[in-house]
């Protein structure tokens, strides 16, 4: 399948020397006004590992903090700072991650195409996330902002004393970067499909991805004007949110929840999508029940519009509103367990190993469940009233966003490595820190549960003395966790200058993507390539590395 | 190391078993889906010997079924807890309303009989008590863990919650909407006690009048008797034995007139009409303060057991009137 190649060491697969990575220069210009999607998805993997970075320190700090209950910082400092590690987390790192690297990056060559539909688009979106990142930092470095990544009003509108304006123009612009990367992936999943790759060939990364940016670009408008209007309340006094100035505090919980519940599966989705590529490689299986898997994204991204007050149970809804909404987060629990039985179900019958994706992704289905499961609590009426706003939510939403996304980030950066560099990453080293983070991760996050239940309020920076054991417990549990997440930094950059060569295909998979080189050219595909057959059409033996 | 925080009301007693309902029920779901996966990994690992023909090829029989199962299941756990939480939106008929107004970074509580406390709430045991909220500035929570309640204190809005303590002793109170710089200690106790001892607590505090009392002589200062009292020439309506009644409104709605109807007559006068009655009463937004609010509600809430015919009776009778329907804080009109 490959042209142009050179061998490199007797024992080792050969690699391309014509690769994207080299064949339109490689000077800092050639990178910054690159048009190709592959390297677009590489400054997005590295200005979003910075910014994990910064949301990781922050979090640490917090933890640092509630190991004492009276704290260690101000409580000024502490409320900018889980305020940082919110708004970060969530814009910055959580929201982008997988679209922007791996959509990026692989949609394309799922499909079989040469690049995305509008690549100088791409280009803008890249430039708005690190404009915008670079705003979010500024307002933290003159002074920060202790809204919460809320920004719940007449607080952030009128009484906070940090600088919410410009932290809402951050956020405001990274939405255009979303609404840009979502038109973008649509209209090439439409248009730009391989001959031969009809919709239900497409791998559930890409169904996945494309799901994801239909909430994107109907979602995101609304919470860019919600923004605005907390910004002309505080600048201009007019109320729209303060009922002191005629307005009403609940309006801005309904737009903001409109937009962020739909947001939560624009972080989760695509996970959905990483780890449907990995099981069924590493169980040499198709996947299980491949138009389930399909349509249970579909329904998730059209009944995440319609949950939003499941997060305002409290907040003064009414009873009848109450019924309704968390009646909805049942239904919408159901296709997303429809996809851990779909995952587990893939393994039977078999022929698993455990690289280090597959620890990943088992290590997701495990969190996601515990996750979705407290999904089940949180959305049951009188169950949120005794634990919403406190750190059982808090615990709940970690299982599925950190636990559950950040690990299928983990998983398909080990997974697609290979393509992307070229190069093996020391396996030892891989598993060692995926087995880390599912066991910090774990004792971080579970004690938090009881926390909750017993009372402990999220966002304080002290805390009666009663609830300190538990607090420890996690406290010591992040240390493990930041062990973990460390690590591959390491390993993998150490790979990228010694890492053993990779082959076009080191993990015998069957998705378009392995059958061009690793890395690719910059055009993709030699010759477009023609699908004949559904994806993962796996046999249980490995088939022979195709070179 | 506590496991489980006091139960302390007949709510959180429930709530306990809709908790442990919940757990068997994930640890069900979580038993069956890591069994099948620590299985599922173990025998079919690579490189096992174990038989892999005959695999399942057409799926759509277990997917049905899973999703109806699971769908099924989740409505049980559903209905248990909407019925809990209607439950803790009906308050009974005898309820003692106790007011609480959240400001950064304080709670402000006023008994019906004018006692008031910051960050602590004196209650009786085994007596319903229902907390009418509302925040001077921004969003506020008042969360009791002991009782399993919690409600957001909003501004602009009187927001309802209640409970019956079933437990004497003293309980975490903590505001749980993040307010800005304080929050972590915008929190204090909740005191039940047996009713004696309350009573007690009750008569040794200071009160001053009671709130309707002082309700009663905001109405004057603030010139609403102007316009409502019995002299008045002003075709308005007449506020005795008005509270809790059906108020039929100009564009031909009904409402009852319950806490929020008697706060938004005064503060958005023209957002609801009452048939028959010209629009001309003026906003009095801006200028009322929440405390001075709750004061005006009291009063009107007050007045109703009357009439307005038994109104003509005089001031006097309208004081000791306010000072029964306190209920337990009885006191004799000063
Ligand atoms: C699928 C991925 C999911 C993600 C990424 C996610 C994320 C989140 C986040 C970020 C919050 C916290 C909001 C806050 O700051 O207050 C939250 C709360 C909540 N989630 Fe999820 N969630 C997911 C799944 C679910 C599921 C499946 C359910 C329901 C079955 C659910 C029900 C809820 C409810 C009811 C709340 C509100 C809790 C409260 O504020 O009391 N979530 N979730
Ligand atoms: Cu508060």
């Amino acid at each position: 399948m490959t042209t142009a190649t050179v061998t490199g060491k007797p024992d080792e697969p050969v690699v391309a020397t014509r690769n994207y990575l080299t064949e339109e220069g490689v000077t800092l210009r050639s990178w910054l006004l690159t048009k190709d999607h592959k390297r677009i998805a590489i400054l997005y993997t590295l200005s979003i590992t910075f910014f994990f970075f910064v949301g990781g320190a922050a979090a640490t700090l917090i933890r640092l903090n509630l190991v004492t209950p009276a704290g260690i910082f101000t409580p000024d400092i502490y409320n900018r700072l889980f305020t940082l590690h919110g708004i970060v987390m969530v814009w910055f790192f959580l929201i982008p991650s997988i679209p922007n690297t791996m959509g990026n990056f692989l949609i394309p060559l799922m499909i079989g195409a040469k690049d995305l539909a509008f690549p100088r688009l791409n280009l803008l979106s890249w430039y708005l996330y690190v404009g915008a990142g670079f705003l979010a930092l500024f307002a933290i470095l003159i002074g920060g902002v202790d809204t919460g990544w809320t920004f719940y009003t007449p607080f952030s509108s009128l009484y906070s004393n940090g600088y919410v304006v410009l932290a809402l123009a951050a956020v405001f612009a990274i939405g255009f970067s979303s609404i840009l990367t979502g038109l973008n992936f649509i209209v090439t999943t439409h248009r730009m499909r391989a001959p031969g790759m009809t919709w239900y060939r497409l791998p559930v990364f890409v169904w996945s991805n494309y799901a994801t940016s239909v909430i994107m670009v109907l979602a995101t408008p609304v919470l860019a004007i919600t923004l605005m209007l907390v910004a002309v309340e505080r600048l201009l006094r007019v109320g729209i949110f303060d009922p002191a100035l005629g307005g009403d505090p609940l309006l801005f919980q309904h737009l903001f929840w409109f937009y962020s519940h739909p947001a939560v599966y624009i972080m989760i989705l695509p996970g959905f999508g990483v780890i449907s590529e990995i099981v069924p490689c590493f169980a040499r299986k198709p996947l299980f029940g491949y138009k389930f898997v399909v349509w249970s994204s579909i329904t998730i991204a059209i009944i995440g519009f319609f949950v939003w007050a499941h997060h305002m149970f409290v907040a003064g809804i009414s009873l009848y509103a109450g019924l309704v909404f968390s009646l909805l987060s049942y239904v919408i629990a159901v296709p997303s367990a429809i996809k851990v039985f779909n995952w587990t179900a893939t393994l039977h019958k078999g022929w698993i190993s455990f690289d280090a994706p597959m620890l990943y992704a088992l290590g997701f289905i495990g969190l996601f469940t515990i996750g979705g499961l407290t999904g089940l609590f949180v959305a049951n009426l009188a169950f949120d009233v005794h634990v919403t706003d406190t750190y059982f939510v808090v615990a709940h939403f970690h299982y599925i966003m950190v636990g559950g996304m950040v690990s299928a980030y983990f998983g398909g950066l080990h997974y697609w490595w290979p393509k992307v560099t070229g190069r093996l990453y020391p396996e030892w080293w891989a598993r060692i820190a995926a087995l880390l983070i599912f066991f910090g991760f774990n004792l971080t996050f579970f004690p938090q549960f009881i926390l909750g239940y017993l009372g402990m309020e999220r966002r304080y920076y002290s805390y009666p003395p009663e609830f300190q054991a538990w607090n420890i417990f996690s406290s010591a549990g992040a240390s493990v966790l930041a062990v973990g997440y460390a690590l591959p930094f390491f390993y993998l950059g150490w790979s990228l200058f010694r890492g053993k060569r990779a082959g076009s295909n080191p993990w015998a998979a069957t998705g378009l993507e392995w059958q061009t080189s690793s890395p690719p050219p910059a055009h993709n595909f030699d010759k477009t390539p023609t699908v004949t057959r559904p994806p993962y059409q796996y046999r249980p033996e490995p088939e022979p590395q195709d070179v | 190391m506590q496991l489980l925080p006091p139960t302390a009301s007949a709510h959180a007693a429930d709530m306990d078993w809709l908790f442990a309902a919940l757990i068997g029920t994930s640890a069900f779901i979580l038993l069956l889906v890591f069994g099948l996966m620590i299985g599922f990994c173990v025998r079919y690992r690579k490189g096992s010997k174990v038989e892999r023909g005959n695999r399942l090829g057409r799926t759509w029989r277990v997917e049905t079924a899973w999703t109806v199962a699971t769908f099924i299941g989740f409505l049980g756990l559903y209905f248990w807890g909407a019925d809990l939480y209607v439950g803790i939106h009906s308050p009974p008929k005898d309820a003692t309303d106790i007011y609480v107004v959240g400001k950064q970074w304080m709670w402000k509580i006023e008994h019906p009989g004018g006692q008031r406390e910051i960050d602590t709430l004196h209650v009786p045991v085994g007596k319903p008590v229902r907390l009418v909220l509302t925040s001077q500035d921004v969003i506020h929570d008042f969360a009791i863990p002991a009782f399993r309640v919690r409600q957001d204190a909003v501004p602009g809005r009187y927001e309802a919650l209640w409970f019956t303590p079933t437990k004497v002793g003293e309980y975490r109170l903590f505001c749980a909407e993040f307010c800005g710089t304080w929050h972590a200690r915008m929190g204090g106790s909740v005191v039940v006690m047996e009713p004696s001892d309350f009573q007690r607590w009750l008569d040794s505090q200071d009160p001053g009048p009671s709130l309707a009392q002082e309700g009663e002589a905001l109405f004057r200062s603030y010139g609403c008797s102007g316009c409502h009292g019995t002299a008045s020439t002003v075709h308005a309506p007449k506020l005795e034995g008005l509270f809790g009644r059906p108020v039929p409104l100009q564009d031909g709605r009904t409402v009852i007139a319950d806490d929020r109807y008697i706060r938004d007559s005064i503060l958005k006068p023209k957002s609801e009409i009452a048939a028959g009655y010209p629009p001309v009463m003026p906003s009095f937004a801006g200028q009322i303060g929440e405390d001075d609010l709750l004061k005006l509600v009291a009063y009107i809430k007050s007045l109703a057991d009357k009439t307005a015919e038994n109104s003509q009776t005089g001031q006097s009778a309208g004081q000791s009137q306010a000072g029964s329907s306190a209920g337990s804080a009885e006191r004799p009109a000063q």
